[in-house]
């Protein structure tokens, strides 16, 4: 499979990019940092099993123009790109947001706004070559609005929605979306927070998820456990969600 | 960094003996070690070499940071950051021919743990340690902010303070080694059944034609069997030997939750001592080893540290000087066992020559590690051995120690004053900080 990774420089998308070289797969990474990609690319390299060089390009969240330019490097590169996958995302606990409207704001645009000009990219590109894969991250934090999460659950219940409609009407089409609900993971995006209970390891989400491209499973949770703490919070009726503190 | 507080949590070592702290995980260590105190891989020293000083209780996680930032096939040469673990590497880079020039007995270290804590393993009689004998370069993030590519020409005294230095010289941020061909993924070993001390310090001797030799003692017997056991030795299998026989990876299960303290007891501990010597039935073993299970084999069972319950354990280890002889090691056992103290394992081994890490532990002699549980008369067990180790002009692992006294120590290794200097040198202030270097060289906690 051909594969490029947006955020594959860190957490979940490294050890997603891993994974899929490990095996032999060809992937291809976006990323912010220049110095990041080049460590990345080379530790890939380092893990292929055929001591393949992995292509890299700047494609920054944040910025709109660098989308196109980013996809045409991935596709120069792999020939043809069978798969994009979406790691990321920016994170700050609803406190600090709360007080710092411009950073609200760009975690809005970024999470939600820009990740999904970027996915219309993808959308389009993968289904002028006849189909393929678009695996984006979304967030257990979208399934219901919840005190710690209020802001950037938002934004990611849009993106879960965005997703699931382009599932609805492009399934004919060949593309398979897969929207991916982490729960609390033990990566440097979540570096000095408590973990609670059930807290995942990249490497086990990773194997999760490249499953579900395998298999074009359209929802997946990891760790699974949320599946099951999700059900059960949505379940609880709202003078419940008001008292308690998750 | 996040400075959320504690939260009510408590960070350990392997031994599970706590304090309020908590680590900070990062990716990328340059940007977050710049005010760190201290960095932690993946805590597997014993006691408090990995914990924050009382008055910081944070420390830097490095095992996110783990990305191999070159490695060419032809030489073996490896750089990678910090935070990449022997285990990773292993499952990597084992099956395609290349293994550490030196290993710990347990493969769930990280390269800048392995630098900090110069370890060595069962080749020490050949090979010497990690860091000291192998390791080419190490970036380091000094005290004063700086980030230097020292090795051992550019700054040798920073160079050799680092290897065994507890991470108290700088952050590691990433390690530089060759790694060695090795010439199929299995090893051949030889085991032998040992009925007493003398038997087994000849055998220690004779298997030293073994790259790779380690030894399992009794330690609850005394007299006549003082000193039973089982002895290991092995080398890599040739590829006829090994006959391309592909390596299956291991399951490893794992201990649950912490066991509750009454189920390690002398009685038990004798039991599985007693099994554990018979189980090796036949006087000699040799054939074809998993590298897993002659390298690893407490890593087969994850968490096996919760078999001694909340309240913790330690981990003894000594070397006592070849000076001292056969007699040396006599004394030191019989007052170990005299004193009692249930230990599962019991580990010998002889040491080849010291290395030049400023407070690296091995030095020619035989090195003993055992574990004790934490008890009510731990302190003084330690100190009653501590004793009969100074009597012996011996020295402590500081990566296994939890309870040895300042003045002890400085008695035991007088290097600390050379190691001091180079602090003194680079970290005047004494930035960088543990738990230990607050308890046993006297630093501002």
């Amino acid at each position: 499979m051909r594969v490029a990774i947006l955020g594959a420089t860190q957490g979940m998308g490294r050890a997603i990019a891993r994974l899929l070289v490990e095996r032999g797969d060809q992937v291809f990474v976006l990323g912010i940092e220049p110095e990041e990609l080049a460590r990345t690319s080379a530790d890939l390299q380092a893990r292929s099993p055929s001591h393949m060089p992995v292509g890299a390009a700047l494609c920054d969240l944040a910025d709109q123009s660098t989308f196109a330019s980013a996809l045409d490097a991935a596709e120069a590169d792999l020939g043809d790109v069978e798969c994009v996958v979406v790691t990321a995302a920016i994170f700050a606990t609803q406190d600090k947001l709360e007080e710092d409207l411009e950073r609200t704001e760009l975690l809005l645009r970024l999470n939600f706004t820009n990740t999904v000009v970027f996915c219309e990219h993808v959308r389009r590109r993968l289904i002028e070559r006849g189909g393929g894969t678009l695996c984006v991250f979304s967030s257990v934090a979208g399934d219901r609005g919840r005190k710690p999460v209020i802001l950037y659950g938002a934004a990611k219940a849009g993106l879960s929605q965005y997703l699931e409609g382009v599932d609805h009407k492009h399934h004919e089409d060949g593309l398979r979306v897969i929207t991916v609900k982490p729960g609390f993971v033990k990566t440097g995006m979540t570096a000095g927070l408590k973990p609670p209970p059930f807290a995942g390891e990249p490497v086990a989400v990773a194997r999760s998820v490249v499953r579900a491209i395998d298999r074009g499973t359209p929802v997946v949770y990891a760790p699974g456990i949320w599946r099951l703490i999700m059900l059960v919070i949505c379940a609880l009726p709202r003078f419940v969600m008001r008292k308690v503190g998750f | 960094m996040a400075g959320l507080g504690d939260q009510g949590q408590t960070i350990a070592g392997w031994g599970n003996i706590g304090v309020p702290g908590h680590e900070v995980l990062s990716e990328r260590l340059e940007r977050a070690s710049a005010d760190a105190v201290l960095s932690r891989g993946l805590g597997r020293s014993y006691g408090d070499s990995a914990l924050p000083p009382p008055g910081s209780r944070e420390v830097l996680g490095t095992r996110l940071a783990d990305r191999i930032l070159s490695f060419d096939p032809a030489s073996g040469r490896l750089r990678a950051e910090a935070g990449l673990s022997l285990h990773e590497l292993n499952r990597l880079l084992l099956r395609r021919g290349y293994f550490t020039p030196v290993t710990p007995g347990t493969q769930f270290v990280t390269l800048g743990g392995m630098v900090a804590a110069d370890v060595h393993g069962k080749n020490h009689h050949v090979a010497g340690c990690f860091g000291s004998d192998h390791t080419r370069m190490v970036r380091l993030r000094v005290a004063d902010g700086r980030i230097l590519e020292v090795t051992r020409e550019s700054h040798p005294d920073l160079f050799y303070a680092t290897c065994g230095g507890m991470g108290l010289t700088g952050h590691i941020l990433e390690v530089e080694i060759d790694l060695k061909r090795i010439p199929s993924p299995w090893i051949y070993g030889e085991s032998r059944r040992i009925a007493d001390i003398d038997e087994f310090l000849v055998a220690l001797r004779e298997y030293e034609r073994f790259p790779y030799v380690v030894g399992w003692i009794d330690c609850l017997s005394r007299g006549r069997k003082m000193g039973r056991g089982i002895l290991d030795g092995g080398r890599w299998a040739t590829a006829s030997e090994a006959g391309g026989k592909p390596l299956p990876s291991r399951p490893s299960p794992s201990v649950p939750v912490m066991f509750p303290n009454w189920v390690l007891n002398d009685l038990t501990a004798k039991a599985f001592n007693t099994l554990y010597y018979w189980k090796h039935f036949a006087k000699e073993n040799r054939g074809l080893r998993h590298p897993d299970s002659f390298f690893y084999p407490l890593d087969a069972i994850r968490h096996w540290n919760r078999i001694y319950g909340r309240s913790g354990f330690t981990q003894y280890q000594c070397v006592i000087p070849e000076a001292s002889g056969r007699d040396g090691v006599v004394r030191f056992l019989e007052a170990l066992t005299a004193m009692g103290g249930a230990s599962f394992l019991c580990v010998i081994k002889s040491c080849g020559p010291e290395s030049k890490g400023t407070l690296s532990f091995p030095r020619r002699g035989t090195t003993i590690a055992l574990d004790i549980p934490a008890r009510s008369g731990t302190q003084a067990l330690v100190d009653a051995l501590n004793r009969v180790l100074l009597a012996e002009g011996g020295r402590i692992y500081l990566a296994k120690d939890t309870f040895t006294r300042a003045e002890d120590f400085r008695r035991m290794d007088p290097r600390i004053e050379q190691f001091e200097a180079v602090r003194d040198r680079w970290d005047p202030e004494r930035k960088l900080r543990s738990a230990q270097s607050v308890r046993l060289f006297g630093d501002p906690a």
